[in-house]
């Protein structure tokens, strides 16, 4: 018989193996769900994971381009992580991040076409300010009311979505757009856009944000009374109370930072890679970043590559897509293995396994 | 270690020089938005590169991803497709516009077809069809084949497309059955097999006998099979999915289009071109009529639809005011297709507002 027996103490080498068994055996069992639908399973790993990354063709252009699809993932997970070391969940990311495009996009727009340099950070502000508003109601009707804050903030990503779309066909329709919906393209418009940092390369601010948030969070998390707060708040609510932790407070911090960062996010993309306030504008990064924050263990450093390695994912999968003819429905398939891997495989981190006879 | 290393070195390099050997003398990939299981939209467009790897066979090879957003993501996949040496790209939805003009200007050697959109390059061209030819027709019928005298439309999004096929459908109903009302009902989706089902059984609740639909599921035929009313097929045929409530249907058959396109750029013809193609050439195109509609009804929207195609009617020929009885089109004018492209007004008598 099986037995699983804690772990008295969590063994460093165990944690920093899994996340390889976990990949090592997605390839295994996605190879062989390759070879059922009539592929070649090595070559279609090999261009999931190595192609965007070594092959001449492609990796000039997809190895910035990573860089692009993670940035999002990174900055949203890391606001999201902390809410979850607190036990406060923030499933409404996604919500938070079309609301940080509207508020930066509807300021950008309003200044439409006067020239600022003061315009840019201006809306980065709009952009987190936007967010952190979204967030709030789940948190002040948590402190205040005692509801919900899952079924809250996952709520109001709906609403968002019917803003959005209010947003596309009405108040920041593109009035020379010849009536379809969607805002003007905030791309090219100097003032407003988020411009590469290196040329040619598709790399924008939000990406360079990513990697210093990763940085500055790490060390809050780690270094600063906060984070210890945060994470005592999920061990032992009991013990933090005591040691003088308002929990009204830091519900309401933690999905404030986790609001902030996303809607920060949307106003990168928004005004990067996207370019318009679209219906269709947000693609599920707010969602995918649940994941990511708990493929990195909810430390922004396993974070930082936990989004490169979903955004691998994506960018190698739709290689497989017209290169191989494998159906995109395969790709979610294979990341839905990962994911289940990984987080099985933490088993091992916390527990032991045990032979023993009856 | 090293050994190991150097085995899986070797193996790659014999996997990648064996994609690279087959070469058709074209390569075209398709972008869809949605999944070609749709029985839609993204559907007909894979009809269309099935039709073009059938007529070509192996001087063309033919590739596809789907499910592709709008944005960031649709620049992409376009970018690595031409990375990979496509030579030809269709972008099947209006919201890839943007990123086709910015791959087309990065990769000026290679050919972009975008439906639905009004933006184009010497390397970009644009093609949509004129589906509100076909919701006249199917408007004819549905003026006549309603007893409750109410007809539901569920409408995906308020854009000049969906507009206008409310306009012309809802004229064409009038026209057959002056007591006709139409009842809409938004959606906001393009896709969402729930949500087009709901507003169906809502419509259906509010006494409409007759369904139209401007969404890419078959789920609203689905529910007037279920409750006996009638519908229509959108895009693709649908007959499979409402045997007893369908109608006809509205096909957007893009196949003569995308296989001569395709022609063209074996022959080194292809030029930027803007096609806006109707009943006539069949880009739009009508399914089978139901034998449950009279004699005489099929053989009027029949004769709709030859007129139609013939030139000899036009779906708007005025008097047609605007809803709020403004006049548009005066007694014999037809609409312009600026107009047309642009619409964003309901014709009079059409009850309700377009969302803003």
């Amino acid at each position: 018989m099986i037995k699983l027996v804690p772990r008295t103490k969590k063994s460093p080498i165990i944690s920093a193996i899994i996340p390889i068994l976990a990949v090592g055996l997605t390839m295994i069992f996605g190879g062989i769900l390759f070879w059922i639908l009539g592929k070649d399973p090595f070559e279609t790993i090999r261009m999931i994971f190595w192609d965007p990354l070594m092959n001449e063709t492609f990796a000039d252009y997809a190895r910035p381009q990573i860089l692009v699809k993670a940035a999002p993932l990174i900055l949203i997970a890391i606001g999201l992580s902390f809410g979850f070391r607190a036990n406060i969940w923030n499933i409404g990311a996604e919500g938070q991040f079309i609301m940080g495009a509207i508020f930066s996009g509807a300021l950008g727009l309003a200044f439409y076409p006067q020239e600022s340099v003061l315009l840019f950070p201006l809306m980065i502000f709009f952009g987190v300010i936007g967010g952190v508003f979204w967030a709030s109601i789940p948190a002040l009707l948590r402190t205040y009311f005692n509801t919900n804050e899952i079924l809250v903030s996952l709520m109001l990503v709906y609403v968002a979505e019917q803003v959005l779309a209010a947003a596309s066909i009405g108040f920041l329709r593109n009035p020379e757009g010849a009536g379809f919906p969607g805002s003007r393209n905030l791309s090219q418009y100097p003032s407003a856009a988020n411009l590469e940092i290196i040329s040619g390369s598709g790399i924008h601010w939000g990406v360079a944000t990513a990697f210093v948030s990763v940085i500055f969070f790490y060390i809050l998390l780690y270094k600063h009374k906060f984070g210890f707060q945060v994470s005592l708040s999920g061990m032992s609510p009991k013990a933090a109370r005591l040691s003088g932790v308002n929990p009204r407070l830091l519900v309401i911090l933690c999905l404030a930072l986790s609001g902030g960062l996303a809607g920060l996010a949307g106003m990168f993309e928004l005004t990067g890679p996207a370019g318009q306030i679209t219906i269709d504008f947000n693609v599920g990064y707010g969602f995918t970043a649940i994941i990511v924050a708990f493929l990195g263990r909810l430390n922004p450093i396993g974070i930082l590559f936990s989004g490169m390695l979903m955004a691998l994912t994506y960018v190698g999968g739709e290689l497989t897509q017209f290169m191989l003819n494998l159906p995109a429905a395969a790709i979610q398939v294979f990341q839905g293995m990962l994911l289940f891997f990984l987080l099985s495989m933490d088993l091992l981190v916390n527990y032991k396994i045990k032979l023993a006879r009856f | 270690m090293k050994k190991i290393i150097n085995f899986f070195l070797t193996l790659s390099g014999i996997l990648l020089l064996g994609s690279g050997v087959f070469a058709a003398d074209l390569k075209v990939g398709f972008v869809y938005v949605g999944p070609p299981g749709d029985f839609g939209w993204t559907y007909q467009h894979d009809q269309g590169r099935k039709a073009v790897e059938k007529a070509f066979g192996d001087r063309v090879e033919t590739t596809f991803a789907e499910n592709v957003p709008e944005g960031a993501d649709a620049e992409r996949v376009m970018t690595q497709m031409a990375l990979s040496g496509h030579d030809m790209i269709f972008a099947t939805s209006f919201g890839y516009m943007d990123p086709v003009m910015n791959v087309a200007a990065k990769f000026p050697n290679v050919k972009f077809e975008h439906a639905t959109g009004y933006k184009r390059a010497d390397n970009v061209s644009t093609y949509s069809a004129r589906f509100y030819e076909g919701r006249s027709v199917i408007g004819h019928i549905a003026g006549k084949m309603t007893k409750s005298n109410v007809v539901g439309y569920i409408a995906s999004f308020p854009i000049p497309e969906v507009v206008r096929g409310i306009n012309a459908a809802y004229l064409a109903a009038k026209a057959a059955n002056p007591n006709v009302k139409f009842k809409i009902v938004w959606v906001f989706t393009w896709f969402d097999p729930a949500k087009e089902a709901d507003a169906a059984n809502a419509l259906i609740d509010q006494g409409a006998d007759v369904l139209m639909a401007h969404t890419d599921s078959p789920s609203p035929l689905t529910v007037a099979e279920e409750r006996g009313v009638f519908a229509f097929g959108q895009a693709s045929d649908m007959l499979q999915f409402g045997p007893n409530a369908r109608l006809g249907s509205i096909i957007d058959d893009w196949d003569p289009y995308y296989i001569a396109r395709v022609q063209a750029a074996l022959d080194g013809t292809w030029e930027s071109t803007d096609t806006w193609d109707g009943l006539a050439p069949g880009m739009a195109a009508l399914g089978g009529f139901h034998e449950k509609i009279p004699m005489d009804v099929r053989a009027e929207a029949m004769n709709l639809a030859v007129a139609i195609a013939g030139g000899r009617t036009h779906s708007f020929t005025g008097p047609i005011n605007r809803q709020d009885g403004s006049a548009w089109l005066a007694e014999g004018e037809t609409a312009d297709d600026g107009t047309l492209l642009g619409m964003n007004f309901y014709v009079e008598g059409i009850e309700g507002d377009i969302p803003q």
